[in-house]
């Protein structure tokens, strides 16, 4: 599909680069002057899928990267692909069912993919044992202002 | 990020900021301190100024319920924003903890609990049909004769 804008960007998989990526999204999403509803979604994925990543993807070896592209697409759709070369998901069905983690010691609620897809238009998530995961995320924004003012201009 | 009011029968933690996985940790570790201390009856989370949460929010109040459960304490949410009611009612964290809002609202009569699906009204029943006769003991019969066979 043809695109209208794009960023990329990487960064280590580091706890503190939670917030850090939910900025980068909102940064660009601005552009589209979203709701503040579909902004919340859109920030809330985002950062279940990069915390995913910081605590599965390298866990017991050093922290390798997280790469996240983000493309406007026409119609207002945002496109997301996150990625990570880590241990990759066994089993993707299980790592989606609603409350299953791998992490319960470090209470996580195992929700992270419901949140997701909740939030989010579509999911796909492509994972290899010994290579990484990605997930990648689309979402039709809905214009803030243009709903107010009835789209003048 | 947490701020804590201890009062005899109760615990109350003013969350506040961006409730990530990053910044969980310390916010568990400071409220289960407190929570040893007193075992209080009731432990109150408030999230009127959290910015922020995602499912790391949702194992928080996941991890105190299972707490407070071992001692019988109850927990409550107060004031979430909009965007966290969204991550609560996803996440059914509403079954785990009382929400209240002192927000506004509050002295409004409470609106009946609308079923997520809806259910058919049933007519009333102003007769009731007997119920055709059955004859268990002839039934049992036979079954003891299968078996016997």
């Amino acid at each position: 599909m043809h695109t209208l804008n794009e960023l990329k960007c990487t960064f280590p998989a580091r706890s503190e680069n939670e917030s850090f990526a939910r900025t980068m999204i909102c940064a660009f999403a601005a552009q589209l002057d979203p709701t503040v509803e579909d902004l919340a979604d859109l920030r809330t994925a985002v950062s279940e899928a990069v915390t995913n990543s910081i605590v599965h993807a390298y866990r017991g070896r050093a922290a390798g990267l997280i790469a996240v592209t983000v493309r406007l697409l026409p119609e207002s759709v945002i496109y997301i692909r996150i990625s990570d070369r880590g241990c990759g998901i066994a089993d993707i069905a299980q790592a989606m069912t609603p409350l299953y983690s791998s992490a319960p010691a470090e209470e996580r609620a195992g929700l992270g993919f419901t949140v997701m897809q909740s939030f989010t238009d579509q999911l796909t998530v492509r994972s290899r044992i010994g290579y990484g995961t990605t997930v990648i995320m689309r979402k039709k924004m809905q214009h803030g202002t243009e709903q107010e003012t009835g789209g003048r201009g | 990020m947490v701020e804590l009011k201890q009062e005899p029968q109760k615990l109350t933690a003013f969350l506040s900021g961006e409730l990530d996985h990053h910044r969980a940790k310390e916010i568990r570790e400071a409220i289960d301190f407190a929570v040893r201390e007193q075992y209080p009856p009731v432990v109150v989370l408030d999230f009127q100024k959290v910015s922020f949460m995602d499912s790391s929010g949702i194992g928080l109040i996941m991890g105190r319920s299972r707490l407070l459960s071992e001692y019988g304490g109850t927990l409550e949410i107060h004031n979430p924003p909009p965007h966290i009611r969204k991550v609560l009612r996803i996440s059914g964290a509403d079954r785990l903890a009382v929400i209240r809002s002192s927000v506004r609202k509050e002295r409004k009569k409470p609106e009946p609990k609308k079923p997520a699906i809806p259910v058919p009204e049933i007519p009333e029943i102003t007769e009731i049909p007997e119920l055709p006769q059955t004859e268990p003991e002839q039934k049992g019969t036979e079954t003891e004769h299968a078996y016997a066979q």
